[in-house]
């Protein structure tokens, strides 16, 4: 009898999950499952089920970053994909080459306007499709310790060698602190850092890809970090680690090099420290140059195992442009819009309260964005981040051989993409 | 697992009778329904995914052009071209190698460890007994995970108490996280959390020690240390045998502890351990062609390892019954 029971239960459980699984409604509206990380994502998409009850959006938490395409690609694979996954622009090349990502070029014609050709490009891959609707960008700022520089006597540098100079002062000031840390554990840095410099590690020339990481470009930007890592002028330890919270809290690293979310970051890793942070544009290579790069940035994409291809496309295309949607998303979720409109819009008004001492940071953030360099990803980008971790891990410990830890880094992406049957070239 | 014999019982009041054949099949079915649910689970967790894994390792994907679209890939047949990269896969090498270093300290440490602990823990003069027992076996019941964790923050300099303490008595603190302290970093996490496992199995042992052997050593005059060396010792060899195999197989799966290190320090790559590869391969790669096929090289190598091992002892044990 017990054996009975447990089988009733079982068979029970199995049948109501597979039910769940399945989008049936009862009420005729059609449903749509919307896999995303952003905080506070469901209160924005709240705002549209209540607009349109006949297209109803579920968020659903899975992962994030580069976990969520795993995720979605193996999801794919067996057939139970979402109809919409947020996805980091780095990840579009992935996805699309895993045929997760439908092509929504016919649904949202007319759009493009609403972006920068820089951020549009990205989702384009620059070909004829449409991979994904731009949602975030992540231009790159010189975030530092105002009042820090202030005490040291230090000037925001404006460019690059400006930058080792005051790396060098501070050394000299106080041999217990530095400027910052060369970081191997996150390579979207690295990649931003090079897009500033001009690289484009990817692009697709008709029909066939070029890999193009150890270019002159990535060995400026390199060559520049070996001599500051070498001379001990910046630490060499990696970034998110608590010693690294710590070093940014106590002040003995005092600036850092991020996205403009990285005021949501310091929150977190240096809660001591609110008030006392600025930001200023990134430094240059050219004096009085404009030119960012980016990291991280996501975007919205319709996946193929979707059977509302344009009711998704239609969601996507007001959640990234509508302005009463923009607008919840900066405030709700704290993130900064690709669409341009919205970046000099009210919601964005006010700085984050992490930096409330400076009222004009989106200010400086919509004039730094203005110079933000096209990014160019490829479909071996985890890849690539991976042996990036790998061999510069390894020159950061040495502190030697960046030069070669790029053109390993090269050398592995390459032949990654060359044994999967990519029409490739470097 | 046993044939599956049927009950004399039953089996006998059925020939007698001849005629209630009906009874006799279902009697003679018994047995096969009574494994069914075994044979359904080995067949669906384990049989079936090797299979599969066995499957995937001797297929590939190949890309069209630039590989975007539905068109961009299809899966076709790869004989052993992914066996033959695994094989020849320096990192891989540099991997087994790493591990193996790893190994040397854990497995010899660890067991001389529990077996130390175990002996004490059998003498009847130590007191305490009962709550020592619980605390070297309880680092076991925390998560691998959370171990490293808790440990990686007594590693980093800048975060560890140990480096205070180190400084304060005027000693330099050495960088746990880097170059060869790092393989006694990690090498500490695993005996820290599986000495008290296998003290517990090797203790056990001890305890089903008849007394009269006991017994007839105190009266022969053994010392306790004697005891130990010549009566307890080689009547646990079983267990030691046993904890040694599960430690090897532990060893050569090692992925938790490098895993959950890694952030933290410029030294551990993503493809420090074998297990790791075979992440690497299947999810940050994307190819679980190569990774499948990784996979199955190293559960036969741990397999012959182990097994291999297993022989060895066990044909000692022979060669010595023999001698008697």
């Amino acid at each position: 009898m017990r054996h009975r029971a447990t089988a009733t239960c079982v068979a029970t459980l199995l049948t109501a999950t597979a039910l769940g699984g399945c989008g049936a409604a009862d009420d005729g509206a059609v449903r749509l499952t919307y896999w995303a990380w952003a905080p506070g994502m469901e209160e924005v998409v709240e705002l549209w089920n209540e607009a349109n009850p006949d297209v109803q959006v579920t968020v659903k938490k899975q992962a994030s970053g580069d976990e969520l395409v795993t995720k979605t690609v193996t999801a794919a694979q067996a057939g139970t994909a979402p109809d919409l996954v947020q996805a980091e622009y780095q990840a579009l090349p992935t996805l699309a080459s895993n045929n997760v990502t439908a092509d929504i070029s016919a649904e949202v014609a007319g759009v493009e306007d609403a972006f920068t050709p820089a951020v549009w490009q990205q989702v384009t891959l620059g070909t004829d499709a449409v991979y994904a609707l731009p949602q975030d960008s992540g231009p790159l700022l010189f975030f530092y310790r105002a009042d820090l520089f202030e005490e040291f006597g230090l000037s925001v540098p404006e460019t690059w060698d400006e930058f080792a100079e005051t790396a060098r002062a501070l050394r000299e000031i106080d041999p217990d602190r530095r400027l910052t840390t060369f970081s191997a554990n996150d390579a979207g840095l690295f990649a931003g850092l090079a897009q500033q410099a001009g690289a484009q590690w990817w692009t697709t020339e008709t029909d066939r890809w070029r890999v193009a990481i150890d270019d002159e470009a990535g060995r400026r930007v390199s060559a520049f970090w070996e001599e500051l890592v070498a001379e001990e002028l910046v630490d060499n330890q990696p970034m998110y680690t608590p010693a690294w919270n710590q070093a940014l809290n106590e002040g003995r690293q005092i600036a850092w090099i991020s996205g403009v979310w990285a005021p949501g970051t310091l929150a977190t890793a240096a809660p001591d420290t609110e008030g006392t942070w600025e930001a200023a544009p990134l430094p240059q290579w050219e004096p009085g140059a404009n030119v960012t790069g980016s990291w991280g940035g996501s975007t919205t994409a319709v996946t193929t195992d979707s059977e509302h291809r344009a009711e998704a496309a239609e969601f996507a295309v007001w959640l990234n442009t509508d302005p009463e949607a923009l607008t919840a998303l900066v405030q709700t979720c704290g993130i900064y819009p690709a669409a341009t409109a919205a970046q000099t819009g009210e919601a964005l008004a006010a700085p984050p309260p992490f930096l409330a001492n400076q009222p004009e940071f989106y200010e400086t953030v919509a004039e730094v964005a203005e110079g933000a360099a096209p990014a160019a990803w490829g479909p071996n980008v985890t890849v690539a981040y991976s042996a990036f971790n790998n061999a510069f891990g390894a020159a950061a410990g040495r502190r030697a051989g960046f030069e070669e830890a790029l053109a390993e880094m090269q050398q592995t992406t390459f032949d990654d993409m060359d044994r999967l049957g990519f029409e490739v070239v470097q | 697992m046993s044939a599956p014999g049927r009950a004399p019982g039953a089996e006998a009041p059925a020939r007698r009778r001849g005629g209630a054949s009906a009874r006799a099949t279902s009697a003679r079915l018994a047995p096969y329904g009574f494994l069914a649910p075994t044979a359904a689970l080995f067949a669906l967790f384990f049989a079936l995914p090797i299979g599969y894994a066995l499957y995937l390792s001797v297929r590939k994907v190949q890309i069209v052009g630039l590989g975007l679209g539905p068109d961009g890939r299809e899966e076709v047949w790869a004989g052993l071209a992914n066996y033959r990269r695994a094989l020849t896969d320096s990192e891989l090498l540099a991997g087994a190698l790493r591990v193996l270093g790893y190994g040397a300290i854990v497995v010899p440490v660890m067991l001389g460890l529990a077996l130390f602990f175990a002996l004490l823990l059998d003498d009847e003069r130590v007191r305490g007994r009962r709550f020592g027992r619980l605390t070297i076996f309880l680092p076991y019941a925390v998560p691998g995970v959370i171990a490293a964790l808790l440990w990686g923050f007594l590693y980093l300099p800048s975060v560890s108490p140990l480096t205070d303490a180190l400084e304060a008595v005027g000693l330099p603190a050495p960088d746990l996280l880097d170059g060869a302290p790092l393989f006694g970093a990690l090498a500490n996490i695993a005996i820290w959390g599986g000495t008290g496992f296998n003290m517990i199995v090797i203790y056990t042992a001890l305890r089903a020690i008849p007394a009269e052997v006991h017994e007839a050593a105190r009266l022969d005059g053994c010392t306790p240390l004697q005891t130990a060396l010549r009566i307890k010792i080689p009547m646990v060899l079983p267990s030691l045998v046993l904890t040694f195999f599960f430690s090897i197989i532990a060893t050569l799966q090692v992925f938790n502890e490098p895993t959950t290190l890694r952030p933290l320090t410029n030294s551990l790559s993503t493809t420090w351990s074998p297990l790791m590869k075979v992440y690497e391969d299947a999810f940050t790669g994307g190819d679980i062609h190569a990774a499948a096929a990784t996979a199955v090289v190293i559960a036969l190598v741990t397999l012959v390892l182990s097994f291999g091992f297993l022989r060895l002892a066990t044909a000692r044990d022979r060669r010595e019954e023999n001698a008697r």
